[in-house]
Formats: structure tokens, C-alpha cells, sequence
């Protein structure tokens, strides 16, 4: 077996046994902290898989979280959180048990191709046809097309038009694929990302806000 | 918050500096190597983060205040949204109108290195100030624990 992948099914193990820690552990402390080893893992997860603009984004922001939570863990030292839980019922837990055994089963063990617990191992495109080259290229401008037939997968057209600007092609200029497909060829995606991470932080303001909302807790002289 | 001992105090200020600077140098080189505007921004709000919980609130209160991080993360939004509008002049949104340059430099790929800036900036304030918010906001609602100085 390729060694990658029993890494990779080792750290998915170690983060499984994480979460399963941080769901049932009564300390909230302990709970963080599992948390943090399971985005760890999962940066690990994304660097064995070729991915290090995602390895290093979910470490830095694992760290960033993983500061804030355990500040607001540590100084704050609430035990009602224990006081009341209910447990799933062992029926439940059983069948969940179940459908990742086989899922985990019907990867590992192969199958027909078109079988139905057939998953698709790691970097096989689904899109491989042939498709004139002409379909490609940008609306109206069916002239920058390279000649011939190119690939559909899209992932495949971005790294053989790319990077360069040239007669034939419409590229970014960027030496990292990544950022050019981010900003330039989707640039939508991370304008409505943006946006998100905006309202989000707009949210969390009027959540935590202190003004107008002192005067209902009694104390003025907070403003 | 108090901010931490001597020694924290000490540290912070040799490392922070280089911290923030790594945080610069992944977004102005987002398009060359791993990492970019949002990878950048949040190594920028955890250093600031960094020199907040060393130092204390009145540092939060003083310096680098809730304002700031406010103010920055709307002007990053909206050079990200000029970047986006200016398309207009090569065509289309998004259109990238600047010339794209030898792959590989600092100055090329046009406009994704003033939109990697813009995320950058906007990320960078707008976790710091949701870091103010949950770590700063907390204490001056009167229930201060205690135990707060434990954590230095």
C-alpha cells in the first residue's frame, strides 16, 4: 500500500479519536484542546495531499483559535456546562458506527469501478474528455484559442493556460497556480468569501458589544 | 487583563516585529509562493494578538484600539471591491487590466497582489478586532475573574 495513504489513515484515525475526545471529555479546557489536535492533523492532511497554501492557512488559523478559545476558557471558569448532557443513545452511535465502517471499507477495499461504495481515490479528475479548445476560451473572443482539442478537466486547462500570456492563451501571470485561480479566474469566490468573513466579524461585534447594552446590565459607569 | 510578566513582556517585544513582517511577506508574495492574503492576515491579527495579551488592555486602549481595527477592516473591503470595480476598465468585473510582468517577480499578475493587500488587511483587522472583542469587551462589563493573572 502507498505509504502516503497509511499516513493519511493513521492522522485520520488520531483526528476521529480527537473529536471523539473533545465531544465526550467533561473538561472544556481538555475539549479545546483536542480540538486544536484535530485542525493540526488536518493541516498535516492537507500538506501529504500537495496542498501547502491550505497547510498553512489551517495552521496559522488553528493557532489564532486555538489562543482565543483558551482564553476564554481559562479565565472564565464555568462549571455549568457539566451539569447537564444527555447521551446519544447507543442505538444511534451503533448505526453511525455502521455507515462509516462500510464507507471506510468500500474505499479501502476497491470494488467495480462503477460499484456503489466506489469513492474515487485522490487526483482523479472527473472530467477527462476531449473538448474542442475553442469552447475554452472567453466569451465572444473564440480567437484566443489555442488550436486543436484540449482537455475539459478544469483543474488541467488552469495549469496548461495559466500562468502565461501569450496569443493563444488568457493567464494570470501568477507563479502560484493557487492565488491566480483564487483572484483572477474565480475572483467572485472570494469576493462573496470576503464578504463573509465581514458579516461575520460585524456579528461578532454586535454580539459582543459593551454600548447599549451596559445600560441594561445596570452599570453606567462602564461605557 | 494586566498584561503578563517581564519576561513576556521582553520577548514579545523582540519577536513581535519579526512576526508582523512574516505576516507582511506572505501577503506581498502571495503570488509567488504558498500562502496569500488571507493566510497573511491572520499571521498579522495573531501578532497583534501576541503584543495585546503581553502588554494588557490599557495597550488595546491606547494603541491599538477597537477603532482602528474597525476602520482598517472596512478600507481593506473596499480596496478589495476598488480592485473588483476598476476591472471595469479592461472589459469585464475582476478584469485584470494591469500588465502582468515576468512570472516569478514581486511586480507581476497585476492586480492579484493589490487584492492579496486588501484581503490582508481586511482578515488581519477584522480577527483582531473580533480577538478585542472576545478578550477585551469581556472585562469591562465588571465581572473580571480573579484568577485572570494565572494565565501569565
Amino acid at each position: 500500500m502507498d505509504p502516503i495513504l497509511i499516513l493519511l489513515l493513521a492522522l485520520l484515525g488520531f483526528m476521529l479519536i480527537g473529536s471523539l475526545i473533545a465531544i465526550e471529555t467533561r473538561d472544556l479546557l481538555s475539549s479545546v484542546i483536542c480540538v486544536g489536535a484535530v485542525g493540526f492533523g488536518t493541516s498535516l492532511v492537507f500538506l501529504l495531499l500537495g496542498a501547502p497554501d491550505l497547510a498553512i492557512t489551517q495552521v496559522v488559523v488553528e493557532i489564532l483559535v486555538l489562543v482565543v478559545l483558551v482564553r476564554m476558557v481559562i479565565t472564565r471558569r464555568d462549571e455549568t456546562h457539566a451539569t447537564s448532557r444527555s447521551t446519544l443513545p447507543v442505538g444511534v452511535v451503533l448505526l453511525a458506527l455502521g455507515v462509516m465502517a462500510a464507507v471506510v471499507f468500500g474505499t479501502l477495499a476497491g470494488g467495480p469501478a462503477d460499484g456503489p461504495l466506489r469513492v474515487r481515490p485522490f487526483g482523479d479528475p472527473l472530467m477527462t474528455a476531449e473538448v474542442p479548445a475553442a469552447r475554452l476560451a472567453p466569451a465572444g473572443r473564440a480567437d484566443l484559442a489555442p488550436p486543436g482539442t484540449t482537455s475539459a478537466s478544469v483543474g488541467g486547462t488552469f495549469l496548461e493556460q495559466g500562468l502565461t500570456e501569450n496569443a493563444a492563451s488568457r493567464g494570470t501571470g501568477a507563479a502560484n497556480y493557487v492565488m491566480g485561480v483564487l483572484l483572477d479566474y474565480r475572483a467572485y469566490d472570494t469576493l462573496g468569501e470576503a464578504t463573509v468573513i465581514f458579516v461575520a466579524v460585524i456579528g461578532a461585534y454586535a454580539v459582543l458589544r459593551k454600548v447599549g447594552r451596559s445600560r441594561h446590565a445596570g452599570n453606567e459607569s462602564d461605557r | 487583563m494586566q498584561g503578563m510578566s517581564l519576561i513576556v513582556k521582553n520577548i514579545t517585544r523582540i519577536v513581535a516585529g519579526f512576526i508582523i513582517l512574516f505576516g507582511a511577506y506572505i501577503v506581498l508574495y502571495g503570488h509567488v509562493t504558498p500562502g496569500g492574503g488571507f493566510t497573511g492576515g491572520v499571521i498579522l491579527a495573531g501578532g497583534l494578538a501576541l503584543v495585546v495579551l503581553a502588554f494588557g488592555e490599557e495597550f488595546a486602549r491606547n494603541v491599538l484600539t477597537h477603532d482602528i481595527a474597525r476602520l482598517a477592516d472596512s478600507m481593506g473591503a473596499l480596496l478589495f471591491l476598488l480592485v473588483a470595480v476598476l476591472g471595469f476598465m479592461g472589459g469585464v468585473f475582476f478584469t485584470n487590466f494591469l500588465p502582468l510582468g515576468d512570472v516569478g517577480a514581486l511586480l507581476s499578475s497585476g492586480t492579484i497582489p493589490i487584492a492579496n493587500i486588501g484581503i490582508g488587511i481586511k482578515v488581519g483587522a477584522g480577527l483582531f478586532g473580533v480577538f478585542l472583542a472576545l478578550a477585551a469587551f469581556r472585562r469591562a462589563t465588571g465581572a473580571a475573574p480573579a484568577d485572570t493573572g494565572r494565565l501569565a
